[in-house]
């Protein structure tokens, strides 16, 4: 059985003033369908970017410069706008970050849930209201027939990013790619939707790429979890198993800095440095200057390693794995 | 243990600023009602010197009113903030900062550095003003607090653009600092860093904090950060406190419902492959501070609620604002 999604050797590079920088250097990675895959990483990590080249949104000075995107088996990488424009929506689709930015402040919620049902097939207005109306309840949102004529302004930030939620949903694409969703809400909130997410993905049959800095709200979603750093994945296999024993020194050190993993009170172990600059990476392991355990051989690039579902790019991998 | 720092029944309501046409209106009395926000409504606390107070809650609670007005950047509306026994803030029409002892530590290291200003300067610009230090004087403070955070003092002569997020975190801890505070309120200082960065500020808090025996005021939505770096915690709903008490007691077994659903709907760190979740939602939405419900602000989203929740607002006793707190679970 083939993947859902298919990525080989993706490369998304920008042109700047101080050099290319490259954002996403050699990215490989599959999604089955229906599956939740967390992509995890600090800022720069190239996380963002790696979700909106398969969404096709790379705008100069940005550009894929080499590597496929499969979907279903159809390449993406080299499709003109209009084909990609009836792809998008339709049978992939995102949600971003920042509701309050996602949506059109001068159009209703119902005139732009019908403008995403009308850009793919024709449907009456009745019928388009009906399916707005039932996603808008399946998402959680009160009194649903209300608020197709609301305007964004008049929700709060939860609900805007639960009607975000529902036009992702509105076609049942087969893939959602998820960025950052609930890191500008609340507590509360953020614990709301990962819950109703969770449901609908299970529901729909959909497959969610979850994007996120924060490793406890991927592990209560994903059942698998890719660790990038600095455009490239280090570490990729089931969650339960990484967040147990992480092979790469970066996905440990990124486990052991958070306060939970502490005693009240006591320092945390933190990683030292800082991400190194993506127009002007060192050679070879890109985490090196700031891991422990690196040496001369760190000055060449890790080749991946797999070890059944696992793999890992790392010269000094944590524990001793079968050769 | 005496209080540094001392609230009573600080207030602040914001009202919003009135449209022309509004206005006009209400001058043929034809206006609407103003619509106040009660950003923080009668608190009552005090914190002893040395001590890490932690404020949490979500957005709207009114954890950031708060931390200013103690900071006596901002005026109450009702009620005094104190240090030492001195309020924050002179009274009268046009209320300035009375006091150098408390200071601040902003979320976004990106707005809160003059970026024409170089890193010295930043530093030494507040003491020298107050006369802490002479201006002769400036360069090597500088340079001692760049080096109490861990930045080398080279960095006195750079701008900020030249510097990632957490070293800027870190140029503004200095800057706070120069002013020799016994108190710094810290305003979500990690909340805008990556993780790996925020640890080393977090690190950076509490050897400043063993080093210096600074006062700290953490506010944060994060609550295992809170639990880690703070003494005693207060947990913000709209406006009011709902709990406060010793951290490892509010974290081990919380009285107030909020608490508990506040704690149980932050995803744990999933460990095991079980299909278990590790977090439950709470229900409902967050209430629109303009307009509070009456009564206790928690009730409708309160499992607990009963019809006195609804009418009469608990008051804060034994650290707890509640009418049917939740029972100590045995140690």
């Amino acid at each position: 059985m083939s993947a859902l999604l298919e990525i080989r050797d993706l490369a998304t590079h920008f042109a700047s003033a101080t050099g290319t920088v490259k954002a996403v250097d050699g990215v490989s990675f599959d999604v089955n369908a229906g599956e939740i895959v967390g992509l995890v990483g600090e800022s720069g990590s190239g996380k963002t970017i790696t979700g909106f080249s398969i969404l096709g949104l790379i705008d100069a000075p940005g550009r894929i410069v080499a590597g496929s995107i499969k979907l279903e088996g159809r390449e993406l990488v080299g499709l003109s706008q209009g084909e990609l424009r009836k792809l998008r929506g339709k049978r992939i689709a995102m949600v971003f970050q920042d509701p309050s930015t996602a949506l059109n402040p001068v159009l209703s919620i119902g005139e732009q849930m019908r403008m995403a049902l009308a850009a793919h097939e024709s449907v009456s207005r009745a019928a388009a209201d009906e399916r707005a109306r039932d996603l808008l309840a399946r998402v959680g949102i009160p009194e649903p027939a209300k608020r197709l004529d609301a305007y964004p302004h008049q929700l709060s930030g939860g609900m805007r990013q639960r009607v975000a939620i529902a036009i992702a949903l509105l076609n049942r694409p087969s893939l959602i790619v998820c960025d950052e969703p609930t890191t500008a809400l609340d507590v509360s909130i953020q614990a709301q939707i990962l819950a109703e997410m969770r449901d609908l993905a299970r529901d729909f049959g959909t497959a969610l790429i979850w994007i996120s800095h924060d490793l406890a709200t991927v592990s209560a979603l994903a059942s698998r979890l890719i660790v990038m750093y600095a455009g490239r994945i280090v570490e990729d296999g089931p969650i339960g198993a990484i967040l147990r024993s992480p092979r790469h020194p970066y996905t440990r050190g990124l486990l052991d800095s958070l306060p939970s993993m502490a005693a009240p009170g006591q320092e945390l172990r933190q990683i030292p440095g800082s991400m190194p600059s993506l127009a002007n990476l060192p050679p070879g392991c890109a985490f090196a200057p700031r891991c422990t355990h690196a040496d001369a051989a760190c000055n060449a690039a890790p080749p991946e390693r797999r070890d059944g579902e696992r793999g890992w790019r790392c010269h000094h991998p944590l524990i001793a794995v079968p050769a | 243990m005496t209080a540094l720092i001392e609230t009573r029944d600080v207030a602040k309501r914001f009202r919003e600023a009135p449209s022309l046409g509004e206005r006009i209106a209400r001058l043929v009395g034809a206006g609407s009602d103003e619509r106040t926000v009660h950003a923080v409504d009668g608190i009552s606390l005090s914190v002893a010197k040395g001590e890490v107070l932690g404020l949490v809650g979500e957005s709207g609670c009114g954890k950031s009113t708060l931390g200013r007005m103690i900071a006596g950047i901002l005026p109450p509306s009702e009620g005094t903030a104190l240090i030492d026994g001195v309020p924050a803030m002179g009274g009268g029409t046009r209320p300035v900062k009375t006091t150098t002892r408390v200071q601040m530590v902003f979320q976004d290291p990106f707005a809160s550095l003059d970026p024409r200003m170089r890193i010295g300067d930043i530093i030494a610009e507040g003491p020298v003003a107050n006369g802490l230090i002479k201006p002769g004087e400036a360069a090597a403070d500088a340079a001692r607090w760049l080096a109490t955070v861990g930045l080398d003092p080279s960095a006195a002569q750079r701008y900020p653009h030249q510097f990632s997020g957490g070293q800027r975190q870190r140029i503004a801890i200095a800057r706070a600092l120069a002013m020799r505070p016994d108190a710094l309120i810290c305003d979500e200082p990690v909340a805008s860093l990556d993780v790996s960065i925020q640890a080393q500020i977090v690190n950076l808090f509490l050897k400043l904090r063993r080093e210096l025996g600074l006062t700290m005021i953490f506010i944060s939505h994060d609550l295992s950060l809170v639990r880690h770096v703070s003494d005693r915690v207060a947990i913000m709903y709209l406006g009011r406190i709902v709990e406060i008490g010793d951290s490892r007691g509010i974290f081990a077994s919380p009285r107030h419902p909020y608490t508990r659903a506040l704690l149980d709907s932050a995803p744990a760190l999933r460990l095991g492959d079980e299909d278990a979740t590790g977090f439950k939602p709470i229900r409902g939405e967050l209430p629109s501070p303009m307009d509070p419900p009456p009564g206790c602000h928690f009730h409708a989203r309160c499992q607990h609620a009963d019809a006195k929740c609804c009418i009469e607002a608990p008051v804060l006793t034994g650290g707890v604002a509640c009418h049917h707190p939740l029972k100590e679970a045995p140690q």
